[in-house]
């Protein structure tokens, strides 16, 4: 059996030479970057907006005993059911338990990253219940049977014939290449879908304590068809979603669309609080909220890294970050992709068999940059391969760093060493790219930098002596 | 309906993970030019008061809040008009329902909305007795009022009570909001605390920004208007 690793490594070296796959990527992320600047440009002041934002997230998870114990109590007290996961499936456990309960057939689904964590449809379908797919991009990548591409863009790695020829393929319609056309096709299946569908599963962005609503930002419609048109509603949310107060939003809402999306504010955001009141007209007659700990308690010990739980999962350093445009949102093999997922997938499924991530980085910074909430991303990939190798070290590591202390603390052999590089290097020709080459993982993909003809230190010592002649 | 629930072993696991502090809250962590700390770590963050400072510029008069919200509309693709009265406003309408060839409309009981549906002399829906689901969405058009608009971002602020539930602001092709100058909200904070003043503590059960009609960019990032929500969003501004 292959580990994460290798297969991460195979299919990161895949993708990254499929030229095609990479242009369509990096053209999609070049509209999304004019249109993100264009908006951040109005903001009066982007840096310190950030900065409270990222202060609020710190009081919310700082306090999230008391934060998350308001907030349930607020809803209960609206008549919403709500349930403590401690793992996904206890998650899906209940939500299989209230599908049953209520001899629930067809199921509506809005997008929900927390959902894709615990495998919640396959749970469901096992249960036999179908399950429908409304969000554009998420029907898509469920009718090819595929995982989201992205945490927020799940088809951006299809073209329109690629998605034309599924449509014809499995729902018979005609094919088209106009995105419009395509567009419709799905919301004419979905229509059928949200008018029959006995329950409605959503996500949340927020969490909003003080009065006890869920807040979900949206841009086509399906989450609030989702969440106000069959009899049930189950929101399912990680814990780390909590904000305080109300009036947060005024600030989180559009920093979200701006990071995440290229917007000034996305289509819908929409704040539910309970199921249909006494005098409303529509609505569920059952709310659910399901909060999900799935191991996040575990980052929240990590003091160090405890600010990886201030994420709005905005997508915003996927967009930025070098490594995910080049290998692509699948070679991750994990729910969330890009560097924030390589931050906290580790925390969530072990250490030792996601710790590859981590150095699935250039280190640049951009994804700190781009992060709205001001998470410190790239220093902790450099913690997380720092307590994996203080947990597990590695022999060759360990022999390898010694070799090297060695030589550093003899001078005379680190020159000897670099003399014998230069006479022996040319030899290096001979294996290059080859089997026998020692460093073939470097040379696979370019150049080794021939060492000097002439190290610093003769060079130095040649130019004092010429000037010492020039002066006397 | 009993089903064991790990409440107690969640929140016992996060007092415990707690009780090692964070160590700081600064967020540019490389960048010189950084943003100062708002507040000490055992002080409240900041709040609604000050994000004004750093978000897009509002104006201070409603002349002001008016333009931007229509620029905004503009720019949102949402089809925004201020009209002197609901006679006009009556007008404007009639022309939408003969050039969309509207033949069923829904609207819940509202002085503005109703009343303006009515004139239409079309058959028309009313949500607030109850519905059935494939009555509404048989329906070309929905007239609602709303809670607020939001000049910042054009945004519209619904709920449901405001809007004759949940669903009559989504599900019809076409949505029509009627609003009134004392409506306009300069930003989301505003609006927030509009809505506070009018609901809290009994808050309807469903609350939503409306910005712009319903859209997608899931294919090739192009956008499409008309997703799953309304194709059309027609602001009307009476007064």
């Amino acid at each position: 059996m292959m580990t994460f690793a290798q297969d991460f490594k195979r299919a990161a070296a895949r993708v990254t030479a499929d030229l095609r796959h990479r242009g369509l990527i990096q053209r999609a992320l070049k509209s999304y970057e004019v249109k993100r600047d264009e908006f951040k440009g109005r903001y009066q002041n982007w840096s310190e907006a950030r900065q409270a934002a990222s202060e609020i997230k710190w009081d919310a998870i700082n306090h999230l005993d008391r934060y998350l114990a308001e907030f349930i109590a607020k809803l209960e007290a609206r008549g919403t059911r709500v349930h403590v996961a401690g793992t996904g499936e206890q998650a899906r456990d209940y939500i299989v338990m209230v599908a049953a309960e209520n001899k629930v057939r067809t199921i509506i689904k809005s997008k929900s990253m927390t959902a894709e964590e615990i495998d919640l449809n396959e749970a469901l379908e096992h249960a036999g219940c179908t399950v429908f797919e409304s969000d554009l991009g998420e029907y898509i990548v469920q009718l090819r049977h595929e995982k989201p591409y992205h945490l927020v863009f799940p088809a951006m790695h299809l073209t329109r014939d690629e998605i034309s020829d599924l449509f014809h393929r499995e729902l018979g319609s005609e094919p088209t290449n106009s995105p419009e056309e395509l567009t419709m096709i799905a919301r004419r299946v979905m229509r059928q879908n949200y008018c029959r569908a006995d329950m409605g599963i959503s996500g949340a962005n927020f969490a909003v304590a003080e009065t006890g609503m869920i807040s979900i930002t949206e841009n086509e419609g399906n989450a609030r068809l989702t969440t106000s048109l069959p009899k049930i509603h189950v929101a399912i949310l990680g814990i780390e979603k909590i904000v305080p107060q109300l009036e947060d939003l005024a600030l989180f809402l559009p920093m979200l669309a701006t990071a995440g999306a290229g917007q000034p504010l996305t289509c819908y955001n929409s704040l539910i609080g309970g199921p249909r009141q006494p005098g409303e007209v529509d609505g569920p007659e059952q709310f659910h909220v399901v909060l999900l700990d799935n191991r996040r308690t575990e980052l929240l010990a990590d003091a160090e890294q405890r600010d990886a739980l201030h994420c709005i999962r905005c997508g915003a350093c996927l967009n930025v970050c070098p490594i995910f445009k080049n290998v692509g949102g699948h070679s991750y093999g994990t729910t969330y992709q890009g560097p924030i997922g390589s931050v906290i997938t580790p925390h969530l499924r072990g250490l030792q068999n996601w710790k590859h991530l981590s150095s699935a980085s250039s280190l640049c910074g951009a994804c700190t940059e781009a992060c709205p909430v001001g998470i410190d991303l790239h220093h902790h990939l450099l913690q997380n391969r720092r307590n994996a190798t203080k947990a597990v070290p590695l022999w060759w590591e360990k022999v390898a760093y010694g070799g090297f202390a060695f030589l550093m603390r003899r001078p005379f052999l680190y020159r000897l060493s670099g003399k014998l590089g230069s006479i022996f290097f040319p030899l290096h020709k001979l294996v290059n790219r080859g089997p026998l080459d020692p460093l073939r993982s470097w040379t696979g993909t370019r150049e080794f930098p021939a060492p000097a003809r002439e190290s610093f230190q003769d060079y130095w010592k040649k130019k004092q002596k010429e000037e010492r002649h020039g002066v006397s | 309906m009993a089903f064991p629930d790990q409440r107690e072993e969640v929140f016992a696991r996060i007092r415990e993970a707690l009780r090692e502090p964070a160590p700081h809250r600064h967020a540019d962590h490389s960048d010189h030019t950084a943003a100062t700390e708002h507040s000490a770590p055992d002080e409240p963050p900041p709040g609604a008061d000050t994000f004004r400072a750093w978000l897009p510029v509002v104006g201070p008069t409603l002349e002001e809040q008016i333009a931007l919200f229509a620029q905004n509309a503009a720019q949102l693709k949402a089809d925004f008009r201020a009209v002197a009265s609901l006679d006009e406003a009556g007008l404007a309408l009639a022309n939408l329902a003969r050039d969309n060839a509207w033949k069923k409309i829904a609207t819940h009981r509202h002085p503005l909305a109703s009343a303006l549906a009515e004139k239409l002399g079309l058959p028309c829906l009313f949500t607030d007795p109850g519905y059935a689901t494939a009555n509404l969405e048989s329906c070309d058009a929905a007239i609602t009022g709303c809670d607020a608009l939001i000049a910042q971002t054009g945004s519209v602020l619904v709920s449901s009570r405001s809007a004759g539930g949940r669903a009559l602001s989504v599900l019809p092709p076409h949505h029509v909001v009627v609003a009134e100058r004392s409506q306009m909200a300069p930003d989301l904070a505003a609006a927030l605390r509009l809505a506070r003043r009018k609901y809290a503590p009994d808050w309807p059960s469903f609350l939503s920004f409306i910005t712009g009609p319903s859209r997608t960019g899931d294919i090739e990032r192009i956008l499409v208007l008309g997703a799953h929500g309304p194709k059309q969003l027609t602001i009307l501004l009476v007064g």
